[in-house]
C-alpha cells in the first residue's frame, strides 16, 4: 500500500513509539553514573512519550474500518522474505497500550532504586522496547527477533537486582531464562517448518497475513505438529501447566519492575502468539489441540490456586495467582469462538494492569519493611493507608469484583466457554472462590489487624511512588465502568482481522479431536 | 577460457608470501627497541591485501587455471576475505600481548602471514595435492605459533601435542588421498567425482572416510576433537583465536569442495550423509555439554567452538546452495563474534595473568566496554537476536530442514539454547559483583578498536543481514552450478 511511497506520518507513529525508549536508553548510556536523578527522569520521559503516542494510536484507530492500521512495510531480508513490517489492529493495540502503561509505571515503581542505576534503567528500557516490538510486528521473523531480545536483559536484571528468598536469585534467573529459551527452540523449529511449508509456492514470506492466507499449503497433519510446537513454546511463556514452574520462582527472584513487566505483558506474548500465529495460521491444529489446552488450562486455574493458598511469601502468592489466571486466558483460547476470544484478550489486558499494580505495591512493602513473609507483616493499613488502598484495589481486581475490567473479562470468558466446555468452565468458575480465599487472606493478614509498633517508622508511599497506583487503578476502573473503551476495540479486532471468520470456518470442520 | 593474467589472479597470495618474507627480514634487521612498529605495519599490509581481495570479490575476473589445479571463483575469494579479516583482527588485538614476548616478535607476525597464505591456498585449491600443500603450510605455521611462549611449559606442551596429533591426522589425510588417487587416477575434484562413479566399493568408502577424518581433525569434529581444548588452553591467546576461527574456516572451505564436488556421487551420498548427520549431532551435543563445567575461559571457548563446528556441519549436510550459503554466512559472523570474545579474553588475561573465568568478576564496572563486547559476542555465538548469530543459525537450519533433516534442526536449536547456560555463566560473573578492590582494566588503541568494531559488525549484521547474505549467496552459487 505504502511500501514504495514516502512513509506518511501515520506509518511513522509505531516506529516512534518503539524508538522513544531506545533513544532514552542511548542517552542514559552517555550520562555519568552518579546522576541517578537525571537517569530516572530521562527513562520516565522516554516511556512517557511512548505512552502518549500509543494512547493517541488507541483513540485515533478507526474501529469501523478495522484491520491493520498505522502500517509500515520495508523489505528487510529479501532472500528470506522478511519485511520490517509494523502495524496494529484491535488485538495488538490493547497489548501495545498495556505495555506502555506498565512500562511507564515500572519506571516509577523503581524510583527508589539506588544500586547501579544506570545499568538498571538502560536494561529496563531495552526490555520495554523488546516487548513493544513483538506486539507491533506484522512479520513472524521480526516478532521472534523482538521476543528473544527481552530474554537476556531479564536475566541480567534478576541476578543483579533480584532478591534471594526461597531460591537464590541466580537460580531463579537461570531457570526463567532456560525455560523460555528451550520453549523458543521448539518454537523456532515450528516457525521454520511453517516458513518452509508456506514457501512451497516459490515466494517465501514471514508476514502473518500472507502465512494465514496460504491455508491450502498446510496439510492437517502438518498443522497438528506445527501447532503442537507453537503450543509448547508459547505455552511455556504463558506458564501453561505443566510448564509453569519458572513463573513463581522467577517473579519472586526478580526486581519489582521486572516482575511487573514479566507478569504484566511479557507472559501475554504467549497468548498473543497463540492467537496471531496459532489460531490465525494453523486453525486446524488449534482445533486438534483445543481439548488438551482446555484441560491443562483448568489444571492451571485450580492447581496454581491451591498452591497459592499455601504460600507465605507475598510474591509467591501473586506468582501462583498469575499462573492461575492464565488458565482463564488459555481456556478461552481453546473455546475457539469470538466471544471467548474477546474475553481472552480483555483478560490479558486486565490481568496485566492488575498484576503490575499488585507487584508494584508488594515491591514497596518489601522496600520499606524488608520482608515479604506474610506472618511477619500485619496492620500495615495503619501506617501506610495509601499503599493499603492500592493493594486492596489490586486484590479486588484480581478476584474479579464488578466495576473492574477483570470482572468484565472473566464474565465474557465464561460466556464464551460455558457452552463449549460446560464441565471445565464450571470448574474454572469454582477457581474464583479459591482466588477470593487467598487474596482476601493475604490482604487481611498484611494490611489489617492490630497496629504493630515495629512498623510505626514506615512512611507511606508518596510523590513519584504514587504514579503506578494512580495509573493502574484509573485504568482498571475506567475500563471496568466503561468497558466499551476496551471491548469495542477488541471486538473490532476480532471481527475485522478475520479471526471471527477463521473461527467460524474451523468450527464447521469435522475432525476427531483428542477426546 | 577467459583471457587473464595469472599474476593479477594470484595477487593476494603473492602479496602475502612477499609480506611474510619482508616482515621476517624487518624483524631481523631493525633494532629490538623499534620493534613496536611491527604490529601497525602488519595490520596495514593486511588491510591493503584485504581491500584488494574485497574489490576482487565484486569485480575481479573469475577463472580456473592450470587445468583446474587452482580455482579463482567467488567462493575462494569469499574465504580469502574471511581469512584476511580474521588475521587482521588477530593482529590488531595482539599488539600488547606480543609486546610482552621477549624476542622473536617479528617472526610472530610473519608466521601469521604464512598461516593465512596456507589457508588461502586451501580455499583456492582445485585438487587434493595443492590443498594438502596449503594445509601443511598453515599447520606447520601453527605448530610454531602454538609453542610460541618458549618459557611457558603449557605452551610447549600444547605445541608438542599439536605437532604429534596434527602429523597423525595429516598422515590419515594423505593415506586417504593416495587411496583416492589409486582408485580414480586423478587428484582433481571434478575428475575424482566422475571416477568414483555410482559404485561404493569398500576401498572408496575407506578413502572418503579417511579424508573426512583428516579434515574433521582440523574442524574439531567429534570424535576428532580431543586435541582442541588442551591446545587452545596452552597456546598464546591470539594464536588460539586464530586457530579457532581461521583454521577451522579453512578446513570448512576444503570440506565443502571435497564433499559437494567430489563425494557427491549417488553411492556415497546415502552412507556419507548418515555419517555426517550423526557426527554433526554428536559434535553439537558433546561440545555444548562439556562446555558447561569449564572454569577456564579459553577451554570454554574451545568447547564452544567445537559446538559451532557442529552447527556449520549442518549446512554441509543440507547439500544445497542454501546450505553452503548458510555455512559461508555463519563462518563470517563467527569470525567477528569469536574475535570479539577472544579480544576481551586476551586483554583481560594479559592484565590479570590468568585465564580463569572467575578473574572476569566485576568486569562490568572495571571495564564496561570489555564486558559489553564479551556479552554481545557470546550471545551472538549462542544465536540470540538481534545479534548476527541468530540470522546465521536461521540460514543454516532452515536450509537443512528444507532438505528434509528435521531431527538435526531440533538438536541444533535445543543445544544452542543449552549453550546459553554456559555463556550466561560468564555474563553472570562479569555483571553480578562489582569486583570491589580489583583494579580497573582500561582498554585503549587497537584493542579498543577491535572490540568496538567486532561488536558493531555483529550487531549490524544481526539487524540488517542483507549485504552479507548477498555476498554469501553469490559465493555459494559460484561453487554449485
Amino acid at each position: 500500500m505504502i511500501s514504495s511511497a514516502l512513509p506518511t506520518t501515520n506509518s511513522l507513529l509505531l516506529p516512534f513509539i518503539l524508538l522513544a525508549p531506545l533513544v532514552a536508553m542511548l542517552m542514559i548510556i552517555f550520562l555519568p553514573k552518579d546522576e541517578s536523578k537525571t537517569i530516572k527522569i530521562v527513562a520516565a520521559i522516554g516511556t512517557l512519550i511512548s505512552l502518549v503516542l500509543s494512547l493517541y494510536a488507541f483513540f485515533a484507530y478507526d474501529r469501523v474500518l478495522g484491520g491493520m492500521q498505522f502500517t509500515l512495510t520495508i523489505p528487510w531480508i529479501p532472500d528470506l522474505g522478511v519485511n520490517l513490517a509494523f502495524g496494529v489492529d484491535g488485538i495488538s493495540l490493547p497489548m501495545l497500550l498495556l505495555t506502555n502503561i506498565i512500562g511507564f509505571s515500572s519506571i516509577y515503581a523503581s524510583w527508589n532504586m539506588e544500586k547501579r542505576v544506570k545499568e538498571f534503567f538502560a536494561l529496563l528500557l531495552i526490555l520495554i522496547t523488546g516487548v513493544m516490538g513483538t506486539f507491533i510486528a506484522r512479520d513472524l521473523f521480526i516478532f521472534f527477533l523482538f521476543y528473544e531480545i527481552v530474554v537476556i536483559p531479564i536475566y541480567i536484571m534478576v541476578i543483579i537486582w533480584g532478591s534471594t528468598k526461597r531460591v537464590s536469585k541466580e537460580y531463579a534467573g537461570m531457570k526463567l531464562t532456560i525455560y523460555l529459551l528451550i520453549g523458543s527452540a521448539f518454537l523456532l523449529v515450528g516457525m521454520i517448518a511453517l516458513y518452509l511449508a508456506a514457501a512451497k509456492n516459490g515466494q517465501p514470506t514471514f508476514m502473518f497475513d500472507q502465512l494465514a492466507q496460504r491455508q491450502d499449503l498446510y496439510s492437517p497433519a502438518f498443522q497438528k505438529v506445527a501447532f503442537g510446537l507453537m503450543l509448547f513454546g508459547f505455552g511455556s511463556l504463558i506458564s501453561m501447566f505443566p510448564f509453569h514452574s519458572w513463573s513463581p520462582d522467577g517473579y519472586a527472584g526478580a526486581p519489582t519492575a521486572v516482575s511487573m513487566i514479566h507478569a504484566g505483558v511479557l507472559k501475554k506474548i504467549g497468548g498473543y502468539g497463540l492467537i496471531r500465529l496459532g489460531i490465525f495460521v494453523l486453525p486446524l491444529g488449534a482445533r486438534y489441540w483445543a481439548p488438551i489446552i482446555a484441560f491443562l488450562a483448568i489444571c492451571n486455574v485450580l492447581y496454581a490456586a491451591f498452591i497459592a493458598l499455601a504460600q507465605k511469601d507475598l510474591k509467591y502468592v501473586v506468582g501462583y495467582s498469575s499462573v492461575s489466571h492464565m488458565g482463564y486466558v488459555l481456556i478461552a483460547l481453546a473455546a475457539l469462538n469470538p466471544t471467548a476470544m474477546t474475553g481472552a484478550i480483555a483478560m490479558m489486558f486486565a490481568h496485566g494492569v492488575m498484576s503490575a499494580l499488585i507487584f508494584s505495591m508488594i515491591g514497596f512493602i518489601y522496600e520499606k519493611t524488608h520482608t515479604r513473609n506474610i506472618p511477619d507483616l500485619g496492620g500495615l493499613a495503619h501506617q501506610m493507608p495509601r499503599l493499603a488502598i492500592g493493594l486492596m484495589l489490586a486484590g479486588m481486581a484480581s478476584l474479579g469484583l464488578p466495576s473492574t475490567i477483570n470482572f468484565i473479562s472473566e464474565f465474557t470468558i465464561f460466556m464464551g466457554t460455558i457452552h463449549v466446555y460446560p464441565v471445565l468452565a464450571m470448574l474454572g468458575i469454582f477457581g474464583i472462590i479459591f482466588t477470593a480465599v487467598y487474596i482476601l487472606r493475604m490482604i487481611a493478614n498484611v494490611l489489617f489487624g492490630p497496629r504493630r509498633p515495629e512498623w510505626d517508622h514506615l512512611v507511606d508511599i508518596r510523590g513519584p511512588e504514587l504514579v503506578p497506583l494512580v495509573i493502574c487503578v484509573f485504568v482498571i476502573f475506567i475500563t471496568g465502568i466503561f468497558p466499551n473503551i476496551l471491548l469495542g476495540m477488541i471486538n473490532s479486532g476480532v471481527y475485522s482481522s478475520g479471526l471471527a471468520k477463521v473461527l467460524e470456518t474451523v468450527s464447521q470442520v469435522k475432525m476427531g479431536g483428542l477426546f | 577460457m577467459v583471457d587473464f593474467n595469472i599474476a593479477t589472479v594470484l595477487t593476494p597470495e603473492i602479496a602475502m608470501a612477499a609480506l611474510a618474507l619482508i616482515l621476517l627480514a624487518i624483524g631481523l634487521l631493525i633494532p629490538p627497541g623499534a620493534r613496536k612498529g611491527m604490529m601497525p605495519l602488519t595490520a596495514f599490509s593486511l588491510l591493503g591485501v584485504l581491500g584488494y581481495t574485497l574489490f576482487d570479490f565484486f569485480h575481479g575476473t573469475k577463472a580456473l587455471f592450470l587445468d583446474g589445479l587452482y580455482l579463482h571463483d567467488q567462493f575462494a575469494v569469499y574465504f580469502k576475505v574471511l581469512f584476511l579479516a580474521a588475521a587482521l583482527l588477530v593482529v590488531l588485538s595482539s599488539g600488547g600481548y606480543v609486546q610482552k614476548l621477549a624476542e622473536h616478535r617479528g617472526e610472530f607476525y610473519s608466521l601469521i602471514m604464512t598461516a593465512t597464505l596456507g589457508m588461502m591456498i586451501m580455499a583456492g585449491a582445485g585438487e587434493l595435492i595443492t590443498m594438502y600443500i596449503g594445509l601443511e603450510l598453515m599447520t606447520i605455521s601453527f605448530y610454531i605459533l602454538v609453542a610460541y611462549l618458549s618459557d611457558d611449559a603449557r605452551s610447549s606442551e600444547a605445541g608438542i601435542k599439536y605437532l604429534v596429533l596434527g602429523a597423525t591426522s595429516s598422515a590419515i589425510l594423505l593415506y586417504g588421498i593416495s587411496l583416492v588417487y589409486g582408485l580414480t587416477g586423478s587428484t582433481q575434484y571434478t575428475e575424482i567425482a566422475s571416477g568414483l562413479g555410482a559404485n561404493l566399493s569398500p576401498a572408496s568408502f575407506l578413502a572418503t572416510v579417511f579424508l573426512l577424518a583428516g579434515l574433521g581433525f582440523k574442524i574439531s569434529l567429534v570424535p576428532f576433537h580431543l586435541w582442541a581444548p588442551d591446545i587452545y588452553e596452552g597456546a598464546p591467546t591470539p594464536v588460539t583465536a586464530f586457530l579457532a576461527i581461521a583454521s577451522k574456516a579453512a578446513a570448512f572451505a576444503v570440506l565443502i569442495r571435497v564433499y559437494l564436488l567430489m563425494m557427491n556421487s549417488q553411492a556415497f551420498s546415502g552412507t556419507g550423509q548418515t555419517l555426517l548427520v550423526v557426527l554433526a549431532a554428536l559434535t553439537m551435543i558433546l561440545g555444548n555439554l562439556i562446555a558447561i563445567p569449564q572454569t577456564n575461559i579459553k577451554r570454554l571457548l574451545a568447547y564452544s567452538s567445537i559446538a559451532q563446528a557442529g552447527y556449520l556441519m549442518v549446512g554441509i549436510i543440507a547439500e544445497s546452495v542454501a546450505g553452503v550459503k548458510g555455512v559461508l554466512f555463519y563462518a563470517m559472523i563467527y569470525v567477528f563474534a569469536n574475535m570479539g570474545a577472544f579480544a576481551v579474553a586476551t586483554h583481560v588475561s594479559e592484565k590479570q595473568g590468568s585465564d580463569q573465568i572467575k578473574d572476569f568478576a566485576g568486569l562490568a564496572r572495571r571495564s564496561p566496554l570489555a564486558a559489553v563486547v564479551m556479552t554481545a559476542s557470546l550471545l551472538s555465538l549462542a544465536g540470540i537476536p538481534p545479534l548476527a548469530g541468530f540470522v546465521g543459525k536461521f540460514y543454516l537450519f532452515s536450509a537443512v530442514m528444507d532438505s528434509g533433516y528435521t531431527a538435526i534442526a531440533y538438536i541444533g536449536f535445543v543445544m544452542s539454547m543449552v549453550s546459553v547456560y554456559y555463556y550466561l555463566s560468564v555474563v553472570k560473573v562479569m555483571f553480578l559483583g562489582e569486583g570491589e578492590g580489583l583494579p580497573d582494566i582500561p582498554v585503549h588503541g587497537a584493542v579498543k578498536f577491535t572490540m568496538v568494531f567486532t561488536m558493531l559488525i555483529t550487531l549490524a549484521i544481526g539487524i540488517y543481514p542483507t549485504p552479507l547474505a548477498q555476498m554469501a549467496a553469490a559465493a555459494a552459487q559460484s561453487l554449485i552450478k
